[in-house]
C-alpha cells in the first residue's frame, strides 16, 4: 500500500476524513488516543510483516499460486475416511453457505436475524427426524466434542466418573475425549476405560463390555457404524445392559447410513451424537467438520446441555418466532457455574446440513444409503478378490472397511505411496493405531465412488503389491 | 424523524420446512448402478438382521429450486452485517469475497486431512507463514490453529496448563486459575471444565482489580491467570506488567485472552508484557466471516517454554518442505479433530496479507478514533452514560455505556432500545457479558470498515430512539415494526411444557395443548 492511499476495506483511511474526527472530539492526534497505555508497554517500532498485498489483484495471484501446490482429492482417486468424508456436496448446499447476509452475520436478535435462527431451528428439526429424537442442541465442534460433552452430561445426571468407549474408535476423537475428561490429577477427572472389539467380526466384545460394566460407569458408548466401518448388531443389548447397570447409553452415528440404518433411540440410545460433515460440507482439510447433540426432551436432559438451543416459539402478532432456550445455564449466563462451556461453533454448517437434509428427504437419505453400502460392497470384494489381500470384516459394514496386505509383504506405508504416485490416495493406514491388524488400511467408498474407480483401483494395486 | 432512511426488513413469512413440499418430490438424485454393480446383491441383504431402518424419516420431499428459494428467503430474513452492525466484542470486520473464493477452491475444499504431507504443501505454507504474521504480532513463538473459536483457545490453555504442570509433577497441586469478572467467561468457564478451582476477581474504582487484590489471591496454587486487556469498556489496565510478574513469581502461568485486541494491533506485543501465551480470534480479528457462531478459529500461540505441551501436530518447516509433527511426548494431546479449521486461517492469511504492517496498526488507529468520536456523540444524547466516568482516559476500541437514566425515566430499558433500532436496519448491538456490571448496558465497537457516515447513522438512530422514548416509549415498547417479525414472546423458551427445540417437539407438544385450549376457548 502505498502511504496515503486509502485503503479499499478501510472507509475512514482518508486522511480527511481522521481529521474530521479528531477536530470533532478535540484530540491532537490518533497516537495521544493510546496514552492509557504505559510507554514502557508500547512496541518499539514498526510490526515487521511480509509485503502488503492491499491491490486484489495481487492478492488473489498469490492465494491461488499457493494452494495450486495442494493436490486434491478431486484431481486424485481418493479413498480416505476416517472421519472426514468425500461425498458429493451439491451446489445448492454452496451457494446456500456462501450468502453473505448469514455468513458475514454475527448474533443479531431474533427478530431482526429471523432467517437464520430459523435455518438453525431447521437444522436442529431435520435432524432430529433423521436420528429420531426431539431434542437436539445447536452444533459443537467436532464428533470428538459432542462425545466429550456428552460424557460429561451423564457424569452430572448420575454423580458417576468412568465412561465405558469402544476401542475401536478414531484416535482423532479419541483424543478429544480423553482431553475432556481431564487427566487423572484432576479431582473431577473422569477415568475413560476402553472396551476392546471381536477380532473375528469387528463388534463390540460382549465380554469384555460384562466384565467392565459396574455402578461405577456413568456412560457407555459406541459407535455405528464403528471406525473399523462395521454396523453393530447388539446395540440393543448393550444398552439393555448400560441401563440395568444405571449407565446412561451414548451412540455416534455417520447421519448419512440413517436412511437405511436404524436410528440410535430404536436400540436404546439415550444421547446421540455424530458428525455433520457428511451433510454437505466440504472436507476441508479437516476443517469441514462439526458435532452434534441430541436426546429425548426431557428436562434430566435438557437441563445438562452446554450448547445454545434454539427453540420455535411465536410473536406477539402470532407469527412463528425463534429464540434461544436454556440460555442461563451455559457459560454465557453462569460462567465457571454453566455447564461446560459453549461460543463461536460451527452454525454456518447448521445452515449447510439443513439444506442438504432438506434436498435429500426420505427417498433421497434411503438412497444415499444404498448407493454407499453397495458401491462399498463392491469395492470390497473386488480388493478382497486380489492375491494377498484380504477384507478383514469382510460383511456388516456401510461405506468403511478395513484391508489387511500382510500376506503382499508390504507395508500400507509402502502401498500408499506407490498408489499416490499413480493418482490415488489409498485408505487410512491402521498399523499404528491398531497393530493388531497389521498391515490395514481403511478405505471409504461413498456415493461418488463409481465402477470405473473401482477396476482402477483394484488394477492399479494389483499391480503395485506385486 | 427526517434525515434517517426508510427501511423495512424483507418479509416471506416463511413456513418452516417441515411444512413444505409434496410426497414424492425429489430435491436430489442419485445415479443408477453401472452395469457391473447393477447385479450386486440388494442393499438390504448388505444390512445385519434387525438393524435396517423400519420406517421412513418424517422429512420434508421438497424439489431442488423449493429448497434453494426457501434458504434464500431465510437468507433475506437476516439481516447481521447488511445493516449497520456496531456488535462490541466481537469486531465486526469486512469479510472480503477473494478469501471466500479461495477457501472454496477444490485445492482446499476438496483436500483431506489425512492426505500425505507431499500433497498439502500450500496448505501448510499457508499454515506455517500465517503462524509467523501470528508470532511478530504477539511475540510468541509457535502457534496452533487447533481450536474451533476463542473459547476452545482458552480450554486449549487449560488443557497445555494441565500438561506443563503435569511434566513438573505439581498439578495436584496447582487447581487454581485467576481471572477477572470483566474477562470474557469462556476463561472462567473452560477453566472449572477443565477441573480448575476459579479465583474472580473484582473491579476497583478505576474499571480494574487492584494489584493488592491479585495478591492476595495467587498462591502455590495457582496454575494460571488468564484476562483480557483492555477489557470491554475500552479501559486498559496500566499495571499488568505488574500482574504478570506477581503470577510468575508465583509459579503460574498467564494466558492472554486477546479477543480485544482491535484496539492495541501493533502497539503492545502479549510476550513484550511477560505474557506466556495468548489468543486471537481469526473469524473476528482477523477478518475471517463469522457465520453467525462459526466455523471459527482461536489460534493459541505460547512460548518456547510451553510449546511441548501444545495440542498436536504442530505444521514445521524442515528446509524447503513443512511437515506434520505428530511426535509430540509431552502433547497435551487432541483439542480437536485435525489440525483446524484451516479455510478460516486461509482468510484470515488474507486478510492480513492485505492489510499489511501498516494496515493493521492503522486499522487499530481507526477503530479507538472512531470509537471516542462515537463516544462523544452519544454521550450527547439524553439517557446515555458511560461506565467508570471518573476514569477520564480515552477508551479503546470500545466504551460501555448505559441507558440506566433513560429506563428510570422513561421505563424504556435497553432491550426495547435494542428491538427498536432494528427497525432501522441496523443491527442489534452487543450488551454485556453477564454479570452485568453497568445496569442497562450496552456496547458498541466502531472497528475500521464502517465509514464516519455509517457511524453517524448509528448515533442518529440512537438519538431518534431516545427521542421517542420521551415522547412516545410505547412505539419503542412494543418494536420492531419493520422487520421479517414482530416481537418475541419468550414467555414458552423456558417452560419445559411449550419449549420446542425441533418440529417433533413442538408437534407434540400443540398436540397436548390444543385440548387444554379448546376447554379455555369453550369456557
Amino acid at each position: 500500500m502505498t502511504r496515503g492511499t486509502a485503503h479499499p476495506w478501510m472507509a475512514n483511511s482518508t486522511p480527511e476524513t481522521k481529521t474530521a474526527m479528531l477536530e470533532a472530539i478535540g484530540a491532537p492526534s490518533i497516537e495521544a488516543l493510546f496514552h492509557q497505555i504505559p510507554a514502557d508497554h508500547r512496541l518499539s517500532r514498526p510490526l515487521n510483516l511480509p509485503p502488503t498485498l492491499s491491490a486484489e489483484v495481487a492478492l488473489k495471484r498469490h492465494l491461488v499460486d499457493l494452494l495450486k501446490k495442494n493436490a486434491s482429492a478431486e484431481d486424485n482417486l481418493s479413498f480416505l475416511g476416517a472421519g472426514t468424508y468425500q461425498h458429493h456436496v451439491p451446489a445448492v448446499c454452496e451457494e446456500v453457505a456462501r450468502r453473505a447476509e448469514w455468513l458475514m452475520s454475527v448474533f443479531g436478535s431474533p427478530m431482526s436475524d429471523h432467517g437464520r435462527n430459523q435455518a438453525w431451528f431447521e437444522f436442529c428439526s431435520l435432524l432430529g427426524e433423521l436420528i429420531k429424537t426431539d431434542c437436539v442442541g445447536l452444533p459443537v465442534y467436532s464428533w470428538g466434542a459432542a462425545i466429550g460433552h456428552a460424557i460429561r452430561m451423564a457424569s452430572r445426571i448420575n454423580g458417576r466418573r468412568e465412561a465405558l468407549v469402544v476401542k475401536a474408535m478414531s484416535p482423532e476423537r479419541l483424543g478429544v475425549v480423553k482431553t475432556n475428561c481431564e487427566p487423572p490429577q484432576m479431582a473431577s477427572h473422569i477415568a475413560v476405560t476402553e472396551v476392546g472389539y471381536d477380532p473375528a467380526t469387528g463388534r463390540l466384545d460382549m465380554d469384555d463390555y460384562r466384565a467392565k460394566l459396574s455402578d461405577a460407569v456413568a456412560a457407555v458408548y459406541f459407535e455405528v457404524p464403528s471406525f473399523l466401518g462395521v454396523i453393530e448388531t447388539e446395540g440393543a443389548e448393550i444398552a439393555r445392559l448400560a441401563h440395568e447397570a444405571g449407565a446412561e447409553v451414548i451412540v455416534g452415528v455417520d447421519p448419512s447410513s440413517l436412511g437405511i440404518l436404524k436410528a440410535p433411540p430404536d436400540y436404546g440410545a439415550d444421547i446421540v451424537v455424530g458428525t455433520l460433515q457428511p451433510l454437505g460440507v466440504p472436507m476441508n482439510a479437516g476443517g469441514g467438520v462439526g458435532g452434534f447433540i441430541a436426546t429425548r426432551d426431557e428436562e434430566r436432559y435438557a437441563r445438562e446441555y452446554p450448547t445454545l438451543m434454539i427453540s420455535i416459539t411465536e410473536t406477539i402478532a402470532g407469527e412463528y418466532g425463534f429464540g434461544l432456550s436454556l440460555f442461563h445455564q451455559t457459560s454465557y449466563g453462569m460462567r465457571d457455574e454453566g455447564k461446560d462451556w459453549t461460543g463461536n461453533s460451527v452454525y454456518m454448517w447448521a445452515v449447510v446440513a439443513a439444506a442438504y437434509m432438506g434436498l435429500l428427504g426420505p427417498d433421497g437419505f434411503r438412497d444415499l444409503g444404498h448407493a454407499i453400502i453397495t458401491r462399498a460392497h463392491a469395492a470390497a470384494r473386488r480388493l478382497d478378490a486380489i492375491e494377498g489381500v484380504r477384507v478383514v470384516f469382510p460383511s456388516g459394514f456401510f461405506k468403511e472397511f478395513v484391508v489387511n496386505f500382510d500376506a503382499t509383504g508390504k507395508t500400507v506405508a509402502e502401498i500408499n505411496g506407490a498408489l499416490r504416485a499413480r493418482g490415488i490416495f489409498g485408505g487410512k493406514d491402521l498399523s499404528a493405531a491398531f497393530p493388531e491388524l497389521g498391515e490395514s488400511a481403511l478405505y471409504a467408498v461413498t456415493e461418488i465412488h463409481t465402477e470405473g474407480d473401482i477396476a482402477r483401483l483394484a488394477a492399479v494395486l494389483e499391480e503395485v503389491i506385486r | 424523524m427526517t434525515g434517517l432512511r426508510r427501511y423495512h426488513a424483507a418479509v416471506w413469512d416463511e413456513p418452516v420446512i417441515m411444512e413444505m413440499g409434496a410426497p414424492g418430490r425429489r430435491g436430489i438424485l442419485f445415479p443408477p448402478f453401472e452395469p457391473g454393480l447393477a447385479g450386486a446383491s440388494e442393499a438390504g441383504d448388505l444390512i445385519p438382521a434387525g438393524m435396517a431402518r423400519e420406517d421412513r424419516p418424517a422429512l420434508p420431499e421438497l424439489s431442488e429450486p423449493e429448497v434453494l428459494r426457501h434458504f434464500l428467503h431465510l437468507s433475506q430474513e437476516t439481516l447481521g452485517m447488511a445493516g449497520i452492525s456496531l456488535f462490541g466484542t466481537c469486531t465486526m470486520k469486512y469479510n472480503a469475497p477473494v478469501s471466500e473464493q479461495a477457501a472454496w477452491r477444490p485445492q482446499l475444499a476438496a483436500i483431506h486431512p489425512e492426505q500425505d504431507e507431499e500433497t498439502l504443501q500450500g496448505l501448510l505454507e499457508i499454515l506455517h507463514e500465517f503462524d509467523l504474521i501470528l508470532r511478530e504480532v504477539s511475540g510468541m513463538d509457535q502457534f496452533v490453529f487447533q481450536a474451533g473459536g476463542g473459547a476452545h483457545a482458552a480450554y486449549t490453555h487449560c488443557a497445555v496448563t494441565r500438561a506443563y504442570f503435569a511434566a513438573k509433577g505439581e498439578l495436584e497441586r496447582r487447581d487454581e486459575i485467576i481471572t477477572t469478572i470483566q474477562t470474557h467467561p469462556c476463561n472462567a468457564a473452560t477453566a472449572a471444565a477443565a477441573g480448575f478451582k476459579v479465583i474472580t476477581l473484582m473491579l476497583e474504582e478505576d474499571g480494574y482489580p487492584s494489584v493488592e487484590a491479585l495478591k492476595a489471591a495467587v498462591s502455590e496454587r495457582t496454575a494460571a491467570l488468564m484476562i483480557n486487556n483492555p477489557d470491554d469498556m475500552g479501559i486498559y489496565n496500566p499495571h499488568i506488567k505488574q500482574w504478570v510478574e506477581i503470577v510468575h513469581e508465583a509459579g503460574g502461568l498467564c494466558f492472554y485472552d486477546h479477543a480485544n485486541f482491535n484496539g492495541v494491533m501493533g502497539k503492545i506485543r502479549a510476550r513484550e508484557l511477560g505474557f506466556d501465551a495468548c489468543m486471537y480470534m481469526l473469524h473476528k480479528t482477523f477478518g475471517a466471516p463469522k457465520g453467525g457462531g462459526g466455523p471459527a478459529v482461536g489460534a493459541y500461540g505460547c512460548s518456547d517454554e510451553l510449546a511441548p505441551f501444545l495440542p498436536r501436530p504442530v505444521v514445521v518447516k524442515a528446509g524447503d518442505r513443512y511437515r506434520l509433527d505428530q511426535d509430540r511426548p509431552q502433547s497435551c494431546g487432541k483439542i480437536r479433530e485435525y489440525f483446524g479449521n484451516v479455510p478460516q486461517v486461509v482468510k484470515a492469511y488474507a486478510w492480513a496479507r492485505a492489510m499489511g504492517a501498516e494496515g493493521i496498526d492503522e486499522a487499530s488507529d481507526i477503530s479507538v478514533l472512531a470509537n471516542n468520536y462515537m463516544e462523544k456523540r452519544l454521550l450527547a444524547i439524553r439517557g446515555i452514560t458511560k461506565s467508570h466516568p471518573d476514569n477520564d482516559v480515552w477508551r479503546t476500541e470500545m466504551t460501555r455505556y448505559s441507558f440506566e437514566t433513560l429506563k428510570e425515566e422513561t421505563g424504556v430499558g435497553v432491550l426495547d432500545v435494542q428491538n427498536r433500532m432494528i427497525d432501522f436496519g441496523i443491527d442489534a448491538f452487543w450488551l454485556s457479558h453477564e454479570p452485568w456490571i453497568v445496569p442497562e448496558p450496552f456496547t458498541p465497537e466502531a472497528g475500521e470498515m464502517y465509514g464516519k457516515e455509517d457511524l453517524d447513522t448509528w448515533i442518529d438512530v440512537l438519538a431518534e430512539i431516545s427521542r421517542e422514548a420521551y415522547t412516545d416509549p410505547h412505539t419503542v415498547k412494543t418494536a420492531p415494526h419493520n422487520q421479517a417479525i414482530h416481537q418475541l414472546k419468550g414467555d414458552a423458551l423456558e417452560d419445559p411444557a411449550r419449549w420446542a427445540m425441533t418440529w417433533r417437539a413442538y408437534r407434540r407438544k400443540r398436540a397436548a395443548a390444543a385440548p387444554a385450549a379448546a376447554t379455555i376457548s369453550a369456557g
